[in-house]
């Protein structure tokens, strides 16, 4: 073996500063630019002498809004809100919503944003007795249906309402041979699948129907009796769906699925072509209310901006920008609904409901219950 | 990286304070992004109150629910690695050294599905081995009737199989990169001393690539024993492995003192499977002599090679490209035949909203994150291999071990871990966007090592001594001899480095802007709702991640010819 001289520049420090300068390039593009100072959020507890505590009135304030990770709104009704406020939002997506609240919790007091948008009443008390929020009544709560407003110290604000439901693939299952409740269910445990409720928040809302419907004494009967019936389990909503269910978009050979009550809409919505029915039914007598709750978060710097966010969550625009983009109901009454929710979705009158701080002091023993008498 | 200060034949006091200095870096990296974030969602856990409170791990090992779970995540893993380095090792024989048309792009290809998101490749590997697959409908129409049928969903082979897809890149590039540097004179040499052909694998090629198949099956290992998404959705919940659990005590329960325990039992694992690896690789590596890899690989010759490279592509067919090809399928499908219908809709999203990026954007994202991450875990990497290989201290070993711990501690310990301990400045990084690419590029990191230390210890010391004797200066020995060896390891390293950032899911989610998702994140926002454009989009933003992976990796490996392919 002999050596050559070959000519070998010298690449990685070139590659080093092309990649800092894309780097500086990504940061510094984005408006936001939250890599210069310590965010807004952080109240800076270590009198660190050059950290500024409060922006002055004329400096733009980043507020920003923790989420799960299925939050979506327009850009034109945020880019609307920040040129009218001038706030500029920030929007952290934290994973699922139990995992966001959890999340949220572990930072109490030096929080990661200023609002959190998404805690539902399975999870609100939780939230609640951790102090999370500072209490906020916003003046547009007044356009809301009073029933939503489940805290009376207003530490969350109601934002949108959507059921879990049993959705039922049409093409197996006419439309008058579903069960039409719970009870009648039984039967069809072989051709029904549910999310685990320790890991998805389809399937806790899914127990909770049953808590209430059958009772404490009576739901782990009637979950013994799926299981011995046959009923699938998934650990999420994207395998129950896509993976188990027959109906819509799904591949697998079931034909009842825990899902939402507005699952047919968005089957006609993202459809192409779409369709004049939706593939897909729901049983509204299975329907269990979630309730999306925002609140305030302990600890923020920008307390008046974060009401200023919170109304805007409440006003018109977001409001009607709610349906299409999150696929929920929105809170505010009178608002104008998209016609494809109009004509194929259902939000039941009448749905099944539990008392959140009920449901806050059992949901572990619950799911417990139910993890020994179905899984194992 | 400036690894020329790294002297090797200046007096002893700079060669090793010039190590020192470049130790500082990985135990730097790794100390603060990794370590302390750790430890300190761990001492959360078991000192709610500032004491020291390990009741939760007594509880934790002496429930025979949880030693369940911990039975099956050490058989899970054992048999996965097991399988994966017998179907793995055949393919790095020949991507390494048969020369054969298609040969470079077949090594990309095997790259891909590694980088592809569990939540993706589940949904192919249930369609293919669920009760609707394509296969049960062929079985039938030439079987008729009756044939048996395939339903593996929710069963332990679903799992087993969609690991060795995932993780047979490892063996094949980990191991293969040795491999095609080793001199063939020395198996030659053996069999004209009489060995046969089984002997002289046993006994000569198998020792040289010991240090290669040792890194490969470590971090195979390590990779299927923190199983996440194949496990929860392959497995169904009736599988679990410790970190599906921890991922439920933490995210979903909030029971840090468990989560922290059983976090205390994963380590336990994974640093006895390092200490089992550590011995193995300090058997070798023998200095050997390498090859350019130019020079070691031939066209197949004679039926029997030609029937093992087909065998050995027929693997990778059934293995890699069925599944492969049923993304691509459903990408394609418009419900009333086939177009492209569904990649022209990505880029009109149909209303403007935050979570509708366009593929170009997530594209855009996924490159400079995955471009950072690269860059940092190649340097951080490289000095970590170095300083290992130079010095063969405790300290070295040591570093050598740590720097492989993220693969085997779950990716939720380490991100509630960044909550609540990267909170406050200076190390605020919580509010960062450099945080994903330094999340990234601490579960990159690992490979880099993995893939350059068998390498630069494989380097034969008297070349670099013989050239110092003739008067090369310390960074024309390391510019004449190392680099050229090195250098096609270090693009290997640098292109797995960015194919795992570019498929980084499980630590991205917790830290991506909702405004700068990378590819990964965008298919599962599309997965989150239901419709069928919303899958096809899913899917077509798959096969876009498929194809920027093999592009990326294939414009790496052209680099090589450039500039340090010959000599």
């Amino acid at each position: 073996m002999h050596l050559l001289h070959t000519p070998v520049r010298s690449p990685k420090r070139l590659v080093a500063v092309v990649a800092m300068t894309l780097l500086a390039t990504a940061c510094g593009g984005e408006p936001t630019g939250t890599d210069a100072s310590p965010s807004g959020s952080t109240p800076a507890p270590t009198g660190t002498t050059a950290a500024e505590p409060t922006a002055t009135p004329t400096e733009a304030v980043t507020v920003t809004v923790v989420t799960h990770d299925s939050f979506n709104i327009s850009e034109e009704v945020i880019d609307a809100f920040e040129a009218e406020s001038g706030i500029t939002l920030e929007l952290l997506a934290s994973g699922d919503a139990g995992s966001m609240v959890n999340q949220a919790i572990l930072t109490a007091g030096n929080p990661q944003g200023d609002v959190l948008f998404g805690v539902d009443n399975t999870f609100l008390s939780r939230a609640l007795d951790a102090e999370l929020f500072l209490p906020y009544e916003s003046p547009e709560l007044g356009a809301v249906d009073p029933e939503l407003v489940l805290d009376d110290e207003h530490r969350v604000t109601p934002i949108d309402v959507g059921d879990v439901c049993l959705n039922y693939d049409r093409e197996v299952l006419a439309d008058d041979e579903v069960p039409t409740s719970l009870e009648e269910l039984v039967p069809f445990a072989d051709q029904l699948v549910v999310e685990n409720p320790a890991t998805s928040s389809p399937g806790l809302a899914f127990l909770l129907a049953t808590v209430e419907t059958f009772g404490e004494d009576g739901y782990l009967d009637f979950w013994q009796q799926l299981a011995d019936g046959g009923v699938t389990v998934a650990d999420g909503w994207e395998d129950a769906y896509y993976g188990q269910f027959s109906g819509g978009a799904g591949e697998g050979d079931n034909p009842l699925v825990v899902s939402y009550a507005s699952s047919p809409p968005a089957e006609v919505y993202f459809a192409d072509p779409r369709p004049d029915e939706a593939p897909t039914g729901v049983i509204e007598a299975s329907c269990f209310r979630q309730i999306e709750f925002a609140g305030i978060l302990q600890g923020t710097e920008y307390e008046a901006e974060a009401q200023q966010v919170i109304d805007w969550m409440l006003s018109p625009s977001f409001q009607e920008d709610i349906p299409l983009n999150m696929f929920v109901f929105p809170a505010r009454t009178g608002v104008t609904l998209p016609d494809v929710f109009v004509e194929h979705a259902t939000l039941p009158s009448d749905p099944i409901e539990l008392d959140f701080r009920q449901i806050g002091e059992h949901r572990e023993e619950w799911v417990e219950a139910w993890t020994s008498t179905v899984l194992r | 990286m400036d690894l020329d200060g790294a002297a090797l034949t200046v007096t002893a006091g700079r060669r090793s304070s010039a190590t020192l200095l470049l130790a500082a870096l990985p135990i730097t990296f790794i100390g603060v992004l990794f370590l302390y974030p750790v430890a300190t969602i761990v001492w959360t856990g078991l000192a709610p109150d500032g004491r020291l409170d390990l009741s939760p791990v007594l509880r934790v090992v002496s429930d025979p629910a949880i030693l369940r779970v911990v039975w099956f995540t050490v058989w899970q893993a054992t048999v996965s690695t097991v399988l994966t380095l017998l179907l793995g090792l055949p393919a790095a024989y020949v991507v390494a050294r048969l020369d054969f048309p298609g040969r470079k792009l077949l090594r990309a290809a095997v790259t891909v599905p590694f980088v592809l998101p569990t939540v993706v490749v589940a949904s192919a590997f249930l369609s293919l081995l669920g009760p609707r697959s394509p296969l049960n409908d062929l079985a039938v129409r030439i079987a008729g009737e009756g044939a048996p049928q395939l339903s593996l969903h929710h069963t332990v082979w679903a799992i087993l199989l969609a690991h060795v897809f995932f993780n047979y890149a490892v063996v094949v590039r980990t191991v293969g990169g040795l491999w095609a540097h080793l001199d063939p004179r020395t198996e030659e040499a053996a069999q004209v001393l009489g060995a046969g052909r089984v002997r002289t694998f046993l006994e000569v090629t198998l020792p040289a690539l010991r240090p290669a198949i040792s890194a490969a099956a470590a971090i195979v290992f390590l990779f299927t024993f923190t199983s996440f998404g194949v496990v929860l959705i392959l497995g169904g919940p009736r599988l679990a492995t410790i970190e599906v659990e921890i991922h439920r005590f933490t995210a979903q329960l909030l029971d840090l003192p468990t989560a922290s325990a059983l976090a205390l039992v994963q380590l336990l694992f994974v640093v006895g499977a390092l200490v089992v690896y550590g011995r193995l690789q300090r058997r070798g590596p023998s200095r050997q002599r390498l090859r350019s890899a130019a020079d070691v690989a031939r066209p197949p010759r004679g039926a029997r090679q030609r029937a093992f490279l087909a065998a050995n592509l027929i693997v990778m067919l059934v293995l890699l490209a069925l599944p492969l090809a049923v993304l691509v399928e459903r990408s394609l499908a418009t419900g009333s035949g086939y177009g492209l219908d569904l990649y022209r809709t990505l880029g009109e999203s149909r209303r403007a909203s935050i979570l509708a990026v366009s593929p170009w954007e997530a594209v855009r994202n996924s490159v400079v994150f995955g471009t950072v991450a690269t860059v940092v875990a190649v340097t951080v990497g490289g000095a970590a291999a170095w300083v290992v290989t130079r010095s063969r201290g405790v300290a070295a070993r040591l570093l050598d071990g740590v720097l492989m711990l993220p693969l085997g501690i779950s990716a939720v310990t380490v991100g509630f871990g960044f909550l609540i301990s990267l909170d406050r400045p200076p190390l605020d990084l919580r509010a960062s966007p450099l945080l994903v690419p330094l999340a990234q590029a601490v579960v990159a990191t690992p490979f880099v090592v993995r893939i350059l230390v068998p390498v630069l210890g494989a380097v034969d010391e008297r070349l670099r001594e013989a050239a110092a004797v003739m008067g090369a200066r310390p960074r024309q020995v390391w510019r004449e001899i190392d680099l050229p060896i090195v250098g096609r390891a270090l693009l290997v390293a640098a292109g797995f480095a960015f194919a795992i950032s570019v498929g980084e899911f499980g630590a991205t989610v917790f830290i991506a802007r909702a405004n700068l998702p990378t590819l990964p994140i965008a298919i599962f926002r599309l997965l989150g709702q239901p419709g069928a454009v919303n899958f096809g989009q899913a899917m077509a933003m798959s096969t876009i991640l498929m194809v920027l992976t093999a592009t990326v990796i294939t414009a790496i490996e052209r680099v090589r010819v450039g500039t340090v392919g010959e000599f």
